[in-house]
Parts: C-alpha cells; structure tokens; sequence
C-alpha cells in the first residue's frame, strides 16, 4: 500500500483574518518532506488550514496533483493532518481513534481492525488498542495520530508543529518515525516547525514564510547553507552552519 | 472571532465558494434547534394568543378590569417585593462582610453550603416550614406569644411572605456578595493590611467598592425572583390585602372564574416583568444567576476580638435564621403519621404521578436544550466563514435565557383562557406541567451543558471536519460522550425544579390529575396541617436529593 505524493500547489492564494492581507504563492514537491518555517504570526498555520480546506482563499486556487480542491470539503480532500495536539477524542480509545481514519462511523470490519492494530504496530503502539488517550504519554498520543493518518493512507499529509511539547529526545524519536514512515508511503508531507534541527534532519526542502507571503524557498540543504537567504538566516539568528 | 468574521473585508477577486463541507454540516445540526425554538415559541405565543383573543371577546369586560382592585395588587406586588429585597439584601451585606473577614473558621464550609440549601428547596416546603416555626401553632409561637405579650397571631400576610422572602434570598445574597468580597484581588488586602487599616477604614476602602460593584445586580436578581413569587405569597399571604398579580390570576382563573380579570390581572404582571427585566438588562443582572464562591481565601486581616465576637454573633444569627425552618420542616415532617400517610393511595398515586411528570419535565428540558446547543454551534460555526451574527443564533444563546421573565403561572393562565372554550382544561394538566416546567427548566441546563459543549467543540471541530465525521455520527462519537455528565446534572435538577413546582398545577390540578405539592396544598387547605407537614418533609428530601446530585455531578465534570 503505497500512496504516492501529490504535489500541493496554491496558486496566487489569498486569505486574510480582517488584518493585513495574505498571498501565498508557491509549489510543494510531490514525495518529499518540506519544512515550513517563520516568525510566529507570519501564516504558517493558515497555509497549513488553506490546504487542509479549514479556511478558503478569497481569491485564487489550491490544487492537489492536478485537481482544484479549492472548494472542497476538508474529509474529501487527499489530505491527513496532525495538530500540534487534540488529534485524539478523550473519550475513544487509541483503537477507536485509529479506527476513524477507516470509518467517520466507526463501524468497523475485521480487516479494518487488522489494519489498526498494524498500524499502531508500526507506529510503536503495538497492543495499545485499548488505551484512552489519557492514559498515553503525550509523545504516545501523537503516535496514534500518526498511526491514523497511515491506515487513512492520503497522498498528502501535513503536521502543524505536532511535536512542539515534547522534550528533545521524544522528538527526535517522532521525527526519526516520521522520516522512516514516509520512506516507506512515499506521501508528500509539509511540515510546520520552529525547531531548525527538525528541518535539518528530516526535510529535504525547506519554505520560509514572512509577513504572510513565501519570502524563500529551496532545498534544506541551500536554504541553511552559507549562501541561503538572508532574511531566514535573520529568522534563525547567529549560528554557526553545520 | 469579530476580526475574523469582520464583514467589510474586501473581495479579492472572486467570492468565497460554498463548501460542500460547510453547508452539509449547519443545517442537520440547525433542525432540531430551529423545532426547539419553535416549540418554545408555540408554548409562550399560544398563552399570549389566548390573552388576545379573550380580551378581543370581552373588551369591555378586560378594559373595565383595569379597576383600583388591580391597581392596589400591583402596588402590593412592588411593595412586597421592594421591602423583600432591601430586607434580604442590607443583612446580606454586613453577613458576607462577616463572613469575608474571617476566611477560615471550623464549618464555614458548611455554613456556606447551608446557606445554598433554601433555593434548592420547592418553594411550598421551604413556605410550610416557615409556618412550622412561626406559625400561630409553630414551634416559637409561645415564644413569640411571651415577647408580644399575649397570644402570637402567626405570620400570615405581609410579614409571612416577607419572613419567607428574606429566607430565601438573604443566603443568596450573601453569597452573591461574598463572591464579590472573594473577588479583590489579594494584594489589595495585603496592602490594606501593611497600611495597617482598621476594621472601618477598609470596608471604605477595599470592601465597599467591592459590595456597591455586586449590590445593583444581586437587588435586581432578588425583586424579581419576588415580583414572580407565586407559591410564598399563595401559601402565606392572605386576602386582597396581601395578594400579588400572580396569585391574584390563579384566583379569577380558579375561583371567581374571571377570564376578563384574570386578562388584565395577566397584562399587568407581563408589562411589570418587562419593566423589571428591563432595569435588570440596565444594570447587568442575569435571571439564571448563580453564586460561584471558593471554599477558603488566605487570611490577611486580623480582626480585634472584639470585631471578632460581633462577626460571630451576626453569623450564629443569620446561620439560625436560615437552619430554623429547615429544621422546623424535620420536625414537624417527623411528627407527622408517616407511615399511614406512605400508605394512602391518594399519596402514592401524586408521588408516582409527581415523578413521572418531573421525569418527562426534566427529559423536555434536557432534549431543548441539546437541540439549542448544537444549533447555536452549527450557527457559529457558519458565521466564522463570514455571516453576521444573526436573531437565530442570538436566540438560541442569550435569547433563551428570556424565557424567564414570562413566569410560569402567566403561560399558564393564557392556554387556560385559551383552551376552556375548546376542551377540558383539567385533562391538559399534565401536558402544561411538563412542557411549563421543562422550558422553564433550560435555561439552568443550558448553563450546566453549554459550556462543555463549547470546549469539546474547540478541541474536536477541525479533527472532526478533517475526519469527515459529520451529522449523526458527529452526535453519536464527538458531541454527545462529553456531554454525559453534565447532561445529568441538568437532568437531576430540572427534575427537582419540576418536581417542587406548584405555579402550574395549581391552576390545572384536579381530582384526577394531583402531584405532590398540589396534595400539600390542598391538605394545607383542609386543615391537616400534619399531612402536608409530612408530604412536605418527603418532597424536601427528594428535592435536595435530586440538587445534590446534580452539584455532584457538575463538579465532577468541571474538573
């Protein structure tokens, strides 16, 4: 079961909350993680809700692949996402909350159930079926998050700063996972973070985001190296590239 | 929210589309609000037809009505309802004063869980047990008797219905007022405690602003609980000159059989609510207010001993004041023949009959009130992609608190006029006394439910958007689990809340259709004086029993 990426695209795409006017204008890589960072406030998050479809441009389109999803339903889109936490229902347990990512219903077969339990498997989470959510570690619950997202099998996932309150060691094990598992599906991921290592470590390409617009986009690579754009080196402050 | 959904914002291009996603989930979510809203308004529009069409009948009849008979309740109606408040309200003050200096002292806790109990109490048992202890017959009348110097006439009248009034709202406004005491800030004490101000000097300075903040909302919240008393004033005032609106319309309903009067006498109280509610809305006040105080503060004053031994006495007393009846209906319910009573089918036949209906009452209430939530939700949900506010949602949020102010014994009296013409008033009972009291009822669990509602609806909106989990699934998996709980805690006390009331089955009951404080009332009424004493201790119980759990229940789930 491999879902291959789409490339997410959002043409000319405008949004705004009341105050200064967003335009954001820029084409993701199909297959590949990208990291997307900036200066809180600057619309990392409303990209993120642009393509997940909790928000509608007010003028221009978002395309997945070749399609216009511009005035699709969130659930219709191909597209999974990751809060930075409440992605579990406190009331459900890890399986149930694995199991919506197959069913909105909840009615579930046994293959389904199979799939869930792989899932959570995969993911680390082997056995855990049962657990409520409040019973998890909070690197745990993002575990079923990610665990859902897998048996929902979209080409497109994006995670809005999903491991922000976890300490650096948890981290870097989710982002380890993350890496491994979008080796294994191949799915186009957008990536929102604060944390430069993250992007180092598991983006291939990196946008920077400023004042509601794309200010600099490329791969990891170039964007951290030397000769990258100055206003993300700003963003990053003093320090020495690796 | 108001800068996202801000109106004015240019259209960059195109319009926003419709999506399938949004439109899909509003209007499942609006239906049974809108069938919710309109039931309400069938219920209160049906008594306003009523009033209409038989004073289009009989217009002189309601025009002539207007006579100083009218003129002289309505001014009874102010009068005891002003003199209730101040007399509640001024001890109040130097009560919860009392009770903010000493923060810490063995069974405050108690104390202030005492002085919640007269409101959780049905009006007729709090009214009997008022009887119990001051009463010609009542447990202090010699007492009373010796200090009068003769025989003690009773509370009946004005003084009873203020005795009951001041029963039920000094707790009240003291704990009003206690929450505003709790509510300065901690370092204003400490600074008035390093300025090293006595006792007077920080009432001016610190306690004081904070009273005069809380008085105008608590006054208000209390003359309209007694501008609307109906059960006190039924039960211990007596003859024209102590007779209220309310119970003025029960009486040309039940016993003159004066629909003209009792159109006019309706007219009168509505344009008296309005106006009451209308100063309420000018200073703040909220009709389903209730007192939130912390168990203990820090202590940061010290009183002198003498400050101390006052403080003491006026607590002892209020906490007297307000034990005595309570304990007066024990007594005097314990003093009744119980068992035969428990043995009476006339008995059984109103509790079953008061249970079923408070049952039916409190399932009504809870189901209008979900239906609101999750319409008021939908409604928001929708305005966040650009609409105004509208009515609608404005109704099934604020707008259903307003149910309020049309008092019970009011929707009562208009499908009374309404339907004797057409059918046998006396057979609807049941049907008026669950719908009054479950409408009636919602907005106190609307307060209990709405809030969770709303923080499960944060949380899980866009995980369920994202998900595609929508309509009856939504409900069924995100929307109705966290509700649980506070869902029966409004359940448990809107059934208490019906189970005491006695507005409307006062003018339905019958022979034939009886609940329990209609039975109390009518053995009040014969003279069995020990029955009703009985009855009243048995419906207490289940009352406090029900309020209890449904206090249990909301702490538990606002942790």
């Amino acid at each position: 079961m491999k879902s291959a990426g789409l490339a997410v695209t959002l043409d000319q795409a405008a949004f705004s909350y009341g105050g200064a006017p967003m335009l954001f204008d820029v084409r993701f890589e199909p297959g590949v993680i990208t990291a997307i960072m900036g200066p809180s406030g600057s619309g990392k998050s409303t990209l993120l809700s642009l393509v997940a479809g909790f928000e509608t441009p007010t003028a221009g389109r978002i395309l997945i692949g070749d399609d216009d999803v511009t005035s699709t339903a969130p659930s219709a889109r191909p597209v999974s996402m990751i809060f930075q936490e409440n992605n579990l229902f406190a009331h459900l347990d890890a399986g149930a909350n694995v199991g919506l990512g197959i069913s909105p219903s909840l009615r579930l077969t046994d293959a389904d159930r199979a799939r869930i339990a792989e899932a959570l498997s995969r993911t680390g989470l082997a056995g855990m079926e049962t657990r409520l959510p409040g019973q998890l570690s909070g690197g745990e619950r993002q575990r079923v998050s990610l665990a859902r997202a897998l048996v929902r099998d979209r080409p497109v996932l994006l995670l809005d700063e999903p491991f922000a309150s976890l300490g650096p060691a948890l981290r870097d094990e989710m982002i380890a996972l993350l890496a491994e598992v979008q080796g294994e599906r191949g799915m186009t991921v957008l990536f929102v973070t604060h944390q430069p290592e993250d992007a180092r470590r598991a983006a291939a390409r990196l946008v920077y985001v400023e004042d509601g617009r794309v200010g600099a986009s490329g791969s990891s690579a170039d964007m951290f190296g030397a000769a990258g754009p100055a206003a993300f080196h700003r963003y990053l402050g003093a320090r020495p590239a690796k | 929210m108001a800068v996202r959904s801000d109106p004015t914002r240019p259209a960059l291009g195109r319009p926003p589309s419709p999506r399938g996603g949004g439109s899909a989930r509003v209007l499942p979510g609006l239906i049974p609000g809108l069938v919710a809203l309109a039931f309400i308004a069938l219920l209160i529009g049906g008594a306003f037809v009523g009033l209409l069409v038989e004073a289009a009948r009989n217009p002189a009849g309601a025009v002539s009505a207007f006579d100083t008979y009218l003129l002289r309740i309505a001014g009874f109606t102010l009068w005891q309802a002003a003199l209730s408040t101040v007399l509640s309200v001024a001890p109040a003050i130097v009560v919860a004063r009392a009770l903010s200096r000493h923060p810490r002292f063995p069974g405050r806790a108690a104390l202030l869980r005492l002085f919640s109990l007269p409101l959780a109490l049905p009006a007729v048992v709090a009214a009997l047990g008022m009887l119990a202890l001051y009463g010609r017959a009542g447990f202090l009348a010699p007492l009373l008797g010796w200090f009068a110097g003769g025989d003690w006439p009773g509370i009946y009248g004005l003084s009873g219905i203020l005795a009951a009034h001041v029963f039920f709202n000094l707790p009240l406004a003291s704990r009003l007022l206690l929450e505003a005491l709790d509510a300065v800030p901690d370092d204003r004490w400490r600074l008035a405690s390093q300025l090293g101000m006595g006792p007077r000097a920080a009432f001016n300075l610190v306690e004081w602003p904070a009273i005069r903040v809380a008085l105008p909302g608590a006054a208000g919240l209390i003359f309209m609980l007694c501008v609307a008393s109906f059960t006190v004033v039924l039960m211990l005032g007596g003859g024209p000159g102590a007779t209220t609106l309310e119970v003025a319309i029960y009486q040309a309903l039940r016993f003159d059989f004066d629909p003209a009067r009792a159109v006019a006498l309706t007219l009168a109280q509505l344009v008296l609510t309005v106006a009451v509610i209308a100063m309420l809305a000018r200073i703040g006040a909220d009709p389903a207010r209730e007192p939130n105080i912390a168990v203990s503060r820090r202590r940061f004053v010290a009183a002198s001993t003498g400050e101390t031994a006052a403080n003491a006495a006026i607590i002892l007393l209020a906490a007297l004041f307000v034990a005595g009846p309570l304990a007066a209906t024990v007594a005097a319910g314990l003093g009744a023949d119980l068992t035969r009573l428990a043995g009476e089918a006339s008995v059984q036949r109103a509790a079953v009959t008061s249970l079923a209906l408070a049952a039916l009452s409190a399932a009504l209430a809870v189901t209008l009130t979900l239906a609101l939530v999750l319409a008021r939700a939908a409604l928001e949900a929708a305005r966040r992609r650009g609409a105004d506010r509208s009515w609608l949602e404005f109704a099934s949020d604020t707008g259903a608190g307003f149910v309020l102010v049309v008092p019970p014994v009011v929707i009562g009296a208009g499908w009374f006029i309404l339907l004797r013409t057409i059918a046998d008033v006396f057979v609807l009972a049941p049907v008026m006394v669950v719908t009054v009291n479950a409408v009636m009822a919602m907005p106190f669990v609307l307060r209990a439910v709405r809030p969770a509602h709303d923080a499960a609806s944060a949380r899980y909106d866009r995980l369920a958007e994202q998900l595609g989990i929508t309509g009856w699934n939504r409900f069924r998996l995100v929307d109705l689990p966290p509700l649980r709980r506070p869902l029966a805690t409004g359940l448990a006390f809107a059934m208490a809340l019906s189970l005491g009331d006695l507005g409307v089955i006062a003018l339905y009951g019958s022979d034939a259709v009886q609940t329990l404080p209609y039975l109390l009332l009518q053995r009040m009424g014969s003279y069995r004086t020990q029955d009703a004493a009985g009855l009243a201790l048995f419906l207490g119980l289940l009352c406090l029993g029900l309020m209890l759990l449904a206090d249990r229940l909301g702490r538990r789930a606002s942790r």
